[in-house]
């Protein structure tokens, strides 16, 4: 335990003393804020007119704002940390390898095991950290909404987002530990969640056996669940289970450098 | 402390280590010699449990290597050779978690930590960052860093290789400053290294040990008898006669001396006999002019040529295995 407590805070402080925390949190700020005011404005103009147009025919407004811009707020966040979380794992394994610190760490009595969970969580908590200042927008919105807002669909937003990316940073971190090049980490990464992201583009809505794996691979379509409130157990297990393979594949990773034959 | 029985470690088809055993005994200093490629890299990491071995067994401390490798590794300072750092980490906190890793606990970090710093001397460098030191000081926060847990084997990968001359010294006086408290094994492909530092020699070449002795003893058994330089006036055809008549000589190296007449010759005898008395003799007798006779001994250089460059009967094709 007390490895894993050293790995993780030494990977911690290296985020926060390399510029690479404050630049990735600060783009993702940046984005998510964007969009967010964008979701708000459109939405709340768009229920203006549909306020009006009500008054105009006489039929009653039909609009919950909030849980729009909950929804919509959530599916532009998964996008978003498609991008970033490359960024945030390329370096985890790959620059270990390529400065031969990694000779180090398995040659100290930690178990591979306990460098892996130290990384994953540093890696997971910094996500956290980024995530953390979004809460703030939809509390400031709720100050202003009437009737208060589902918090409940706020929460399994969260929630959501946080089992994906624990899932995408296990996988990062997997492709990192495979490089000694944090550039090839990020790019392969990168190009890996692009394809899990479109992976059912060609079969939405197929009915055939290779369609419906397919379209169960695909990362975001989970995702949608839980932007709308309802937290399926099989999206639960997908994450929780794709997080899994990564540590696992991350594991063999590291034990099989001790047995190339090169 | 250390014993290794018929250690092999084959990397695909090539042989890297070749069924080698050794044993070092506590405080004692062992030097790895060898060319690049000959199996040192590799023998150290079968030994910190990085590298598994194809075959035979090590122990630590009487654990083994394998089976047994979180208590080995407790017991283990390694030092790659390349230091392992991280540039961003100042040297105090890359050391604090260093012991860390290494299973010191919390009370005894902050020691742990200062001893090791001031072992090295680098106290005064306690909160620079890593990546502002240079070459020779990174080189000793590394040797630090295998220290800091107070392990009773410490393992040295090249530690010398990159110094300028006067750093060399410095991490040569550490290290046999570290012996005695610490086993320590070491590799180096420098020859007048093993001479200052370590007890044992083990020399390696392609994977296999070519000799292993104290430097002293090393010297002394490859002498093969004496090494004889003579500085002679006369015909070098008419000197290397009479010298051959001389029972025992070996092998005669005849070279004219630079700006005059006279000539130097190298006489090497076959195993422990001085024969400076009888080539002296024959040399008066037969009418040469004698200006100089000396013994000479074989430096570790020549020793080392000769154990590594002799032809040995070749069991496996030979490899080139990383180091």
């Amino acid at each position: 335990m007390r490895g894993l407590l050293a790995i993780y805070r030494r990977e911690m402080g290296g985020y926060f003393v390399s510029p690479i925390a404050y630049v990735v949190v600060g783009i993702f700020l940046l984005l998510a804020g964007y969009f967010f005011y964008n979701i708000l404005s459109i939405l709340v103009e768009r229920s203006f007119m549909a306020q009006m147009q009500a008054q105009r025919f006489g039929q009653p407004p039909e609009m919950d704002v909030p849980s729009m811009v909950f929804r919509n707020f959530f599916g532009i966040v998964s996008t978003i940390i498609l991008f970033l979380i490359p960024m945030l794992t390329m370096s985890l394994y790959a620059e270990e390898r390529k400065r031969g610190t990694l000779e180090l760490l398995m040659t100290s009595p930690i178990t591979e095991l306990q460098i892996v969970m130290g990384k994953f969580l540093a890696a997971l908590c910094l996500f956290v950290v980024m995530l953390l200042p979004t809460l703030g927008y939809h509390i400031l919105m709720g100050l202003y909404s009437e009737p208060a807002p589902p918090w409940r669909v706020m929460c399994s937003g969260y929630l959501g987002v946080f089992l994906l990316g624990a899932a995408l940073i296990s996988l990062g971190s997997f492709i990192s530990s495979l490089t000694e090049s944090q550039i090839i980490a990020a790019v392969m990464t990168f190009a890996l969640f692009l394809l899990l992201w479109v992976l059912d583009a060609g079969v939405r809505g197929a009915t055939t056996a290779s369609g419906e794996v397919l379209q169960y691979l695909s990362i975001l379509r989970h995702f949608d669940d839980f932007a709308q409130g309802v937290i399926d157990t099989s999206s639960l297990v997908f994450y929780v289970s794709l997080s899994g393979l990564g540590i696992f594949l991350t594991l063999r990773t590291l034990d099989a450098m001790r047995w190339r034959t090169a | 402390m250390i014993e290794v029985e018929h250690l092999s470690k084959t990397f695909g088809k090539a042989q890297a280590v070749d069924d080698i055993s050794f044993s070092v005994v506590r405080g004692e200093i062992l030097g790895f010699l060898g060319p690049n490629g000959a199996g040192k890299t590799t023998t150290m990491r079968m030994l910190t449990g990085y590298l598994p071995a194809t075959n035979g067994t090590a122990k630590v401390a009487g654990y083994d290597v394998f089976e047994q490798s979180m208590e080995v590794r407790k017991r283990i300072g390694y030092m790659p050779e390349s230091p392992p750092l991280y540039p961003e980490m100042s040297v105090h906190t890359y050391l604090e978690f260093v012991g860390r890793i290494k299973g010191l606990t919390s009370s005894e970090l902050s020691n742990r930590v200062k001893e090791s710093m001031q072992l090295v001397n680098i106290a005064d460098k306690r909160d620079e960052l890593i990546k502002r030191l240079s070459r020779g000081y990174k080189q000793r926060v590394g040797l630090a860093q295998a220290i800091v847990h107070n392990p009773d084997v410490v393992i040295l990968d090249e530690p010398t290789v990159g110094l300028d001359p006067k750093q060399i010294i410095e991490v040569r006086k550490l290290i046999k400053g570290l012996a005695g408290g610490h086993t320590i094994v070491l590799s180096t492909h420098i020859l007048p290294e093993v001479s200052m530092t370590c007890d044992r020699v083990v020399i390696l070449n392609k994977g296999r040990i070519a000799a292993i002795d104290t430097p002293e003893n090393l010297t002394l058994q490859l002498e093969g008898g004496e090494r004889v330089r003579v500085e002679i006036k006369g015909e070098a055809a008419a000197v290397r006669s009479a010298l051959e008549k001389v029972e025992g000589v070996h092998r005669i190296d005849i070279r004219p001396l630079e700006s005059s007449e006279r000539l130097v010759v190298n006489i090497e005898s076959t195993t422990g006999r001085d024969l400076r008395s009888q080539i002296a003799a024959c040399l008066v007798h037969s009418g040469f002019e004698l200006y100089e006779l000396q013994a000479v001994s074989l430096s570790l250089e020549e020793i080392f040529l000769q154990l590594t460059t002799e032809e040995q009967p070749e069991r496996r094709e030979p490899v080139a295995a990383g180091v």
